[in-house]
């Protein structure tokens, strides 16, 4: 180039280097992980891809691998994601909402956000303690559905609150203004405006914070969650398994054909997240495009 | 139009109206710190009035005191009072709800909501429990905002898709719905371009025979144009407040004339 000295060019020249290394070294470490995932798909693919049928599908557990199948810990796991649907959306958007639109800014606030935070840290056993001591037996709920999914929804509450803050906090100010100048009130301000333009971004969340809730196993093992149950729940309180619960049991046992069964297993839990996400895909793209 | 008739006019119409704002020793202040200073006025019913002054010199913050727009600033406090119908804004018995409901604003920037033409008008009446018909209403409201003939085929396209100055005139028309006794406006040309400008400008003029209008503005030549009353503030203090013409006339302070000549701001 005619306009660029000699050691423009040579500096430049450094510069793009420099530029397509990055590039090398984050696409290196981001297919590595792509690779690793893969790797794990395609083992479990090949362990249990033989055993998932619609008998593995449709039967309860046995004893006798030919005969064992997932019926149970399916049906209680989507219990348990529709339960915990109902108790935890509300809740973490009603706090959220609370945090956002409506508390004062003060030290007590700073407080519970600050609690908020760590609680998503703790761990998940921790939750499973505390339903076991609170849901189950102070409350004498007994090992029951209903104890499962308020554990979890404690477990997913401080998650929820948190995505939905942020999606809260994308909201421009000017549409509080524009709706407050016309003699709205808070909660007509929040309930026809806030919460439309934030809903794609809280739905985003729940489902994420739902999809974490199903695959735990901690404190559901905690809670005592049954993994051997010949019969499907009938309402709130009755006992229950569900899929992680049942993979574990089937990981423990010596026979090779469990293992198998625990990777047919996975795949079907695999399955039901890849289910919700693409749910909270879909909400978010069509909420989005309805704003526009 | 020559002067003399001017100054007659504005004497007629000085006779003819009568306060509908007054402000009293008002001073506003930002966690102790103040922005507007003990400033006292008034505003005509049916005028425009107009407050100029160089940036950050409180004219926009004395503007959203008069609607309690205030109250959503963290550490904001007034002090003096603030007459409207007789009753103070700041009153323990006033409810900013019903302050706002009758004092409309339209803000800087436009801010239309993401829904439809037609939802961004009806949504103001029908939460403040309007029975009338909705249709007519929203009909009406554009026209006076001279954006119906522009936007009457779709209504119920979303708001979003129309250009800066209609959404600003959108924005005009939802105020203008609620049939406030005062229509606050904040800059409402700043972010327009100067044909979009024109077309606000013409507007207020028109609406002048209905509605009181406050308007802050950056653009001298704007004030001097659209508005009856002019007040003048620098550094939170109102340096003159009198009628337009006067101001940019024959001011009695030395700040003002030089503010209206453009030797500083």
């Amino acid at each position: 180039m005619a306009f660029v000295s000699d050691n423009d060019q040579k500096n430049l020249a450094n510069r793009h280097r420099k530029s397509r290394l990055f590039a090398l070294l984050c696409a290196v470490v981001t297919w590595s992980s792509v690779f690793l995932l893969g790797v794990l798909l395609v083992r479990v693919t090949m362990d249990g891809l033989g055993w998932l049928d619609w008998q593995f599908i449709s039967s309860f557990p046995s004893r006798l691998p030919e005969r064992a199948g997932i019926k149970s810990a399916l049906v209680g796991t989507l219990w348990m994601i529709i339960m915990i649907a109902i108790i935890a959306l509300p809740v973490g958007v009603s706090a959220a909402l609370y945090l956002e639109e409506f508390s004062k800014r003060g030290r007590l606030s700073r407080l519970i956000e600050v609690n908020i935070a760590n609680l998503a840290g703790v761990p998940s056993i921790v939750y499973g303690i505390l339903g076991l001591a609170i849901f189950v037996r102070f409350f004498a709920l007994e090992r029951s559905l209903i104890s499962g999914a308020l554990t979890m929804s404690l477990l997913i509450l401080p998650v929820i609150i948190i995505a939905s803050r942020e999606a809260i906090r994308t909201v421009p100010m000017s549409i509080r203004y524009a709706a407050l100048s016309l003699g709205a009130t808070r909660w007509q301000t929040t309930w026809a405006h806030v919460l439309p333009s934030a809903f794609p971004g809280i739905m985003t969340g729940v489902i994420l914070a739902l999809s974490r809730a199903i695959g735990e196993t901690a404190p559901l093992i905690m809670i005592g969650a049954v993994s051997f149950i010949a019969f499907l729940p009938t309402g709130p309180m009755d006992a229950f398994t569900a899929l992680p619960i049942q993979i574990y049991d089937w990981v423990r046992r010596p026979q090779a054909e469990f293992q198998e069964l625990a990777a047919a297993g996975i795949l079907v839990l695999l399955a039901v997240l890849l289910l919700m996400n693409a749910t909270a895909i879909y909400i978010r793209n069509k909420t989005e495009k309805r704003l526009k | 139009m020559a002067s003399v008739n001017t100054a007659e006019a504005t004497a007629e119409k000085k006779k003819t109206s009568e306060a509908v704002i007054e402000l009293q020793e008002v001073s506003v202040l930002y966690s102790g710190k103040p922005a507007v200073k003990k400033v006292s006025c008034t505003i005509w019913r049916n005028r425009i009035t107009s407050i100029i002054g160089p940036s950050g010199c409180g004219k926009s913050t004395l503007l959203r005191s008069l609607n309690r727009m205030n109250d959503f600033v963290d550490g904001v406090t007034i002090e003096g009072q603030i007459l409207f119908a007789n009753q103070n804004l700041y009153g323990n018995d006033v409810d900013p709800v019903e302050v706002r409901r009758r004092i409309g604003m339209v803000f800087q920037k436009p801010n239309p909501f993401p829904k439809t033409i037609y939802n961004n008008i009806s949504w103001g009446p029908s939460i403040n429990g309007y029975t009338g018909s909705m249709g007519e209403l929203v009909e009406r409201s554009l026209q006076q905002a001279a954006l119906w003939e522009e936007v009457k085929d779709r209504l119920h396209e979303s708001a979003l898709n129309l250009s800066g100055g209609q959404q600003q005139r959108l924005c005009i028309a939802r105020a203008l719905a609620m049939e406030p006794q005062v229509l606050l406006m904040d800059e409402p040309c700043s972010a327009l371009d100067p044909i979009s400008t024109a077309h606000i400008e013409d507007l207020l003029f028109e609406l002048q025979s209905r509605y009181t209008i406050v308007i802050v503005t950056h653009n001298m030549q704007q004030a001097a144009r659209v508005s009856d009353y002019t007040a003048f503030m620098e550094m939170g203090n109102l340096v003159e407040f009198g009628e337009t013409d006067q101001i940019f006339t024959r001011p009695e302070k030395k700040r003002t004339e030089e503010y209206v000549t453009g030797r500083f701001g």
